[in-house]
């Protein structure tokens, strides 16, 4: 029904250009030579040529492949199926299970109607107090990951993940290492969390711009969950390289880049994937954590900076600890005034006295004598950042709360905090 | 006959349509695909062909595929039943398009914002031979706690003889209230809805005056500080997460004007939902009526089309000065113009245009300077004053206002609040800089005091810059309190807590009782017995001001706030 054409015009990069005068805008099609087989989506049409890019790559494509028009755009199998199943970037399995003949649902499909979002009101108790307590996770949110190469953040995602009261899992990896896979799989089977679980992985060894799939493929299945009601975590590692694949095509296609490389629309384009993230009016929900490296630890790096503006807040994960500054969870007032009479108060004013601290060391590396204050906030810092910013503690919010007052008793007197009377009065310990 | 033409290029949002009959630079098109009808904009016309940004997903469309030139140039609809309202870019209700297609933003269905059905009370203000001109009042109707002027479409050019006029009573919007005829002897009919494209500006008054009036923002800084006028303009750019969007939505709570418009342009979807579904409940101190009857939010977010976020914030405009026109004080708060400019650099990409400074095109700061230029105090024919205030925030890309979206704003705006990321970082919200920010415009508290403020801020700055390099020890008492005065001012005054009910929003009069006792303290030679006893003191000080910022006015805590205030400054004051 759909015609085949067996000419390639043009090879670029991953992007072909074909006469095919019936194609329609963003179509599948599959493109089929003697040394391999891909899917390729219209990217551009142009008079009666196609542009198409081509997920599995350019290298090795002959000009006389073949290229069948599929008349739809991509789809993605959604059914509990998927459950406790594994696939690659083209959404093949790639765990020896047999492929889902299903109908399945359009990715990338349109935005949810503002006017169907409520405003997300439940908090993801971690047992991390970095997050519960100074940057809260709530469900629905959208939050990435700010890291070097290098850090655990693998390890914070799976324990956010297996922590978090959740009904779905949804694993996306582009570019991902095979180990980190194998972590990941193993943690959650461990847990018992593997059979709520499904993956699309796209490993460092397959062809680059077939992570470009990824997220769109776990969002529209998160999103089928979602509607019947389920709450669904989606986990994504990592988003630099999903931009970077994209900077690939954009370069390919010859468009002016706007910053070191990237296309003027990395914003949209990572917008409409973290997006999705929502809290139904009267269905499910998708909170979505992402990883996005930072190349040279930059965080006015065009992903890590778009993201930024896109993102509900983000955790930025420095010497395996999640730096206060420079970590937001944007949601946290819609949650944190219910949780207890003392935590935003307390929140602020131990980052303001943290901060601080951070300048009295600096003080302290050119030399500086010391005041007494400066005394104060020494014994702080070094409180706050054993007790409560290590990464091993592991303690329900209302403790680290309880560990917070200790520590501003131990070291301040009350008016040097900043902090109300009637909190004071309720709230310091008595010595 | 409709003007068709055909596809011939899809990339994107932009399309190309070779035509034969005459089209129009700005008409709105139709590409049709799969029975649907999606909505576009002739922005470039060569040869033959014609480019088109599409305001849709453009999935499905073809290459000889139809597309229907309309002729009318994109438009808003203009009547009674906007205050309230959801709209997206393109001005389609939300609230009702979720009723008709779901979950989804399902594209192709358009839906009017107005509704039909709805009964308003009209009252005629003119009578049968009487001659008017666009935008002159034919009546009015009550739109919750606003008086809505029905005009003289704004389009109508020359005058016009009033022949028949409706009589008091109930009409819907469709409904003729009044029959004109013009110099010629032509009749025209005149309904409650009009449309106008939204490009161009509505100029139907009498002239523009100069921005005189603070706008009470009750944020301190802003007004105390860097005030806005009504009718003014005033950006604020900042790194993400430096509390843009939070600043406008308390300016969009508590702004003393008498209608808000929300453009949430490129931005988060969920930043939209709190407004849209807290405001219903939020009651107006000032009309007792609920936030969302002087609201009306148009939201284009950043996963909906791109090519409607340009709509999106020109419909807000002109929604803006419509009710202008009715004599009224109008804030327009528009987050993010980034995310438009980003949007006018993807359009221009694809139209191989030659790019400018980080590929934005050319023209930018042309058309920023456009958009604020429809901001405005204005007197109109009948005497009285309408404003449009524009508040838009900048989102420069690594937070570094070098670049070209901010630059091309700070050349027309009159007020600037710069975010500072040291500031959120440390929690110090609203994160504006004090040091960096601007305002031509004046403000609500004594101009002496603010000067001494500017001057106590710039000396805490050079000693916290000189003790970096000479320490504490090496610092003065003298130039050590210095710096502990700017820390106060900061600390006490210029931050607030936006989530506190009383200290999140400080009227005109309480600012200027409150700031008045701050400059006392400024101003005040004090006794303080070394540097650790001056930190203390002040240490104690900052902590009783905030206490008394936390007193509701008017009560008893509030004066024994200051008394505490008064009392402290009086046990160390060394002039007295
Ligand atoms: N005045 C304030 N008081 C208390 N918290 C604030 C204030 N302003 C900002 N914040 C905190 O900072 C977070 C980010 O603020 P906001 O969303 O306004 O940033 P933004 O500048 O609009 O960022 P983006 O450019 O990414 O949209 C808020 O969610 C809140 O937690
Ligand atoms: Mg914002």
């Amino acid at each position: 029904m759909h015609k085949a054409y067996t000419r390639l015009e043009r090879i670029a990069g991953s992007v072909v250009a074909v006469k095919a005068p019936d194609a329609t805008y963003r179509e599948l099609a599959q493109v089929s030579w003697p040394g391999g087989t891909s899917l390729a989506q219209v990217i551009r049409l142009d008079g009666e040529r196609a542009f198409l890019q081509v997920f599995a790559g350019g290298r090795g494509l002959p000009t006389d492949a073949r290229v069948r028009f599929l008349g739809r755009p991509m789809r993605v199998p959604a059914s509990d199926a998927l459950l406790g199943r594994v696939f690659d970037g083209a959404g093949r399995p790639r765990d020896r299970g047999p492929e889902i003949e299903e109908e399945g649902v359009d990715i990338a499909g349109p935005s949810v109607n503002p006017a169907k979002r409520i405003i997300p009101r439940t908090m993801v108790r971690t047992g991390i107090p970095m997050i519960d307590v100074f940057n809260t996770l709530v469900e629905s949110q959208k939050l990435p990951i700010f890291s070097v190469p290098g850090e655990p953040y693998h390890e914070l995602l799976a324990r956010i993940a297996l922590q978090a009261e959740v009904d779905r899992i949804v694993l996306g990896g582009m570019g991902l290492k095979h180990d980190d896979y194998l972590y990941f799989r193993d943690t959650l089977e461990e847990a018992g969390a593997l059979a709520r679980t499904v993956a699309f992985i796209h490993t460092a060894a397959d062809p680059t711009v077939e992570c470009l799939l990824v997220p769109d493929m776990v969002l529209a299945v998160a999103e089928r969950f979602a509607l019947r009601g389920e709450r669904v975590l989606v986990l994504l590692s990592d988003m630099t390289n999903f931009a970077d694949a994209l900077k690939e095509v954009a370069i390919t296609m010859e468009q002016i880049p706007s910053n070191r490389g990237y296309p003027g629309d990395l914003y949209s384009q990572l917008a409409a994937r973290y997006e999705k993230a929502v809290d139904f009016d009267d269905a499910g929900s998708i909170t979505i954590l992402a990883v996005t490296t930072m190349p040279g630890d930059d965080v006015t790096h065009p992903v890590p900076d778009n993201t930024g503006y896109i993102t509900e807040g983000q955790f930025y994960l420095r010497d395996g600890r999640i730096e206060p500054f420079g970590s937001l969870s944007r949601l946290k007032q819609l949650v944190n005034g219910t949780t207890r009479d003392d935590h935003r108060a307390l929140m602020n004013t131990m980052i303001q006295l943290y901060a601080a601290y951070r300048e009295t060391l600096e003080k302290r590396a050119m030399g500086f004598r010391m005041s007494e204050w400066d005394e104060q906030l020494l014994r702080y810092g070094v409180g706050f950042e054993e007790r409560l910013m290590d990464l091993e503690v592991d303690l329900p919010l209302e403790s680290a709360l309880d560990v917070g007052w200790a520590l501003l008793a131990e070291c301040f007197e009350p008016e040097q905090t900043g902090l109300a009377s009637a909190l004071i009065e309720r709230h310091w310990p008595a010595r | 006959m409709p003007n068709v033409g055909r596809i011939v290029a899809v990339s994107g949002p932009l399309v190309t349509a070779a035509f034969e009959q005459p089209v129009v630079q700005n008409e709105v098109g139709y590409a049709e695909v799969d029975g649907l009808r999606l909505k576009a904009e002739l922005i470039r016309v060569r040869g033959d062909t014609a480019d088109l940004q599409v305001f849709e997903d453009t999935t499905g469309l073809f290459v000889g595929g139809r597309l229907e030139f309309t002729g009318e140039m994109l438009s808003a609809e203009l009547g009674p039943g906007l205050l309230g309202l959801v709209v997206d870019g393109l001005q389609n209700p939300l609230v009702e398009l979720a009723e008709a297609s779901g979950y989804f933003l399902a594209r192709g269905q358009y839906l009017a914002p107005i509704d039909r059905e709805r009964f308003w009370a009209f009252t005629p203000s003119v009578e049968a031979g009487a001659s008017v001109r666009a935008g002159d009042a034919l009546g009015t109707v009550p739109e919750g706690v606003v008086e809505h002027r029905i005009m003289v479409p704004f389009g109508w050019t020359g005058w016009w003889t009033v022949r028949e006029v409706a009589e008091a009573g109930d009409q819907r919007v469709d409904d003729v209230v009044a029959t004109l005829e013009d110099e010629a002897g032509r009749t025209r009919q005149v309904t409650m809805v009009q449309r106008w494209p939204v490009k161009v500006p509505i100029q139907a008054y009498r002239e523009r005056l100069r921005p005189d009036r603070p706008l009470v923002t009750k944020i301190r800084i802003v007004d105390t500080l860097f005030p806005v006028a009504r009718g003014g303009t005033y950006c604020i750019p900042g790194p993400f997460g430096a509390g843009k969007t939070v600043l406008q939505q308390l300016t969009s709570r508590h702004a003393e004007v008498d209608v808000v418009i929300v453009a949430a342009c490129g931005e988060r979807a969920g930043e939209v939902v709190e407004t849209l579904r807290e405001f219903p409940e939020i009651v107006d101190p000032r009309t007792g009526r609920s936030l969302m009857e002087r609201t009306v939010i148009v939201c284009n977010t950043s996963s909906m089309p791109v090519a409607a976020r340009e709509a999106s914030v020109y419909t807000a405009v002109t929604v803006a000065e419509y009710y202008r026109q009715m004599g009224l004080h109008v804030l327009l708060l528009a987050d993010s113009t980034s995310r438009w400019a980003q949007a006018l650099r993807e359009v221009s990409g694809r139209l191989e245009e030659i790019p400018g400074e980080e590929a934005f095109p050319a023209y930018l700061e042309s058309v920023v300077a456009a958009f604020y230029e429809r901001g405005g105090l204005v007197s109109l024919r009948d005497g009285s004053t309408g404003s449009v205030t524009i508040g838009g925030t900048v989102s420069p890309a690594g937070g570094n206002f070098e670049e070209p979206v901010t630059q091309a704003t700070l050349k027309v705006v009159g007020a600037f609040h710069g975010l500072s990321r040291a500031r959120s970082d440390a929690r110090r919200y609203p994160a504006i800089d004090p040091l960096e920010s601007w305002s031509h415009y004046a403000g609500v508290v004594d101009a002496d005091d603010i000067a001494l403020a500017r001057t106590v801020l710039q000396e805490g700055n050079e000693v916290a810059q000189m003790m970096k390099v000479v320490g504490e020890e090496g610092t003065g008492l003298d130039d050590f309190v210095s710096y502990l005065k700017a820390e106060y001012l900061d600390g006490a005054y210029l931050q607030q807590d936006a989530f506190d009910d009383v200290d999140g929003a400080s009227s005109a009069e309480r600012q200027a009782v409150v700031f008045g006792e701050i400059a006392r303290v400024l101003r005040a030679a004090l006794r303080l017995d070394g540097k650790d006893a001056a930190r203390r003191w002040f240490q104690t000080l900052t902590q009783a001001t905030k206490e008394w910022n936390r007193a509701p006015w008017g009560e008893e805590a509030f004066d024994a706030g200051r008394d505490r205030v008064r009392e402290l400054l009086e046990g160390v004051r060394g002039d007295a």
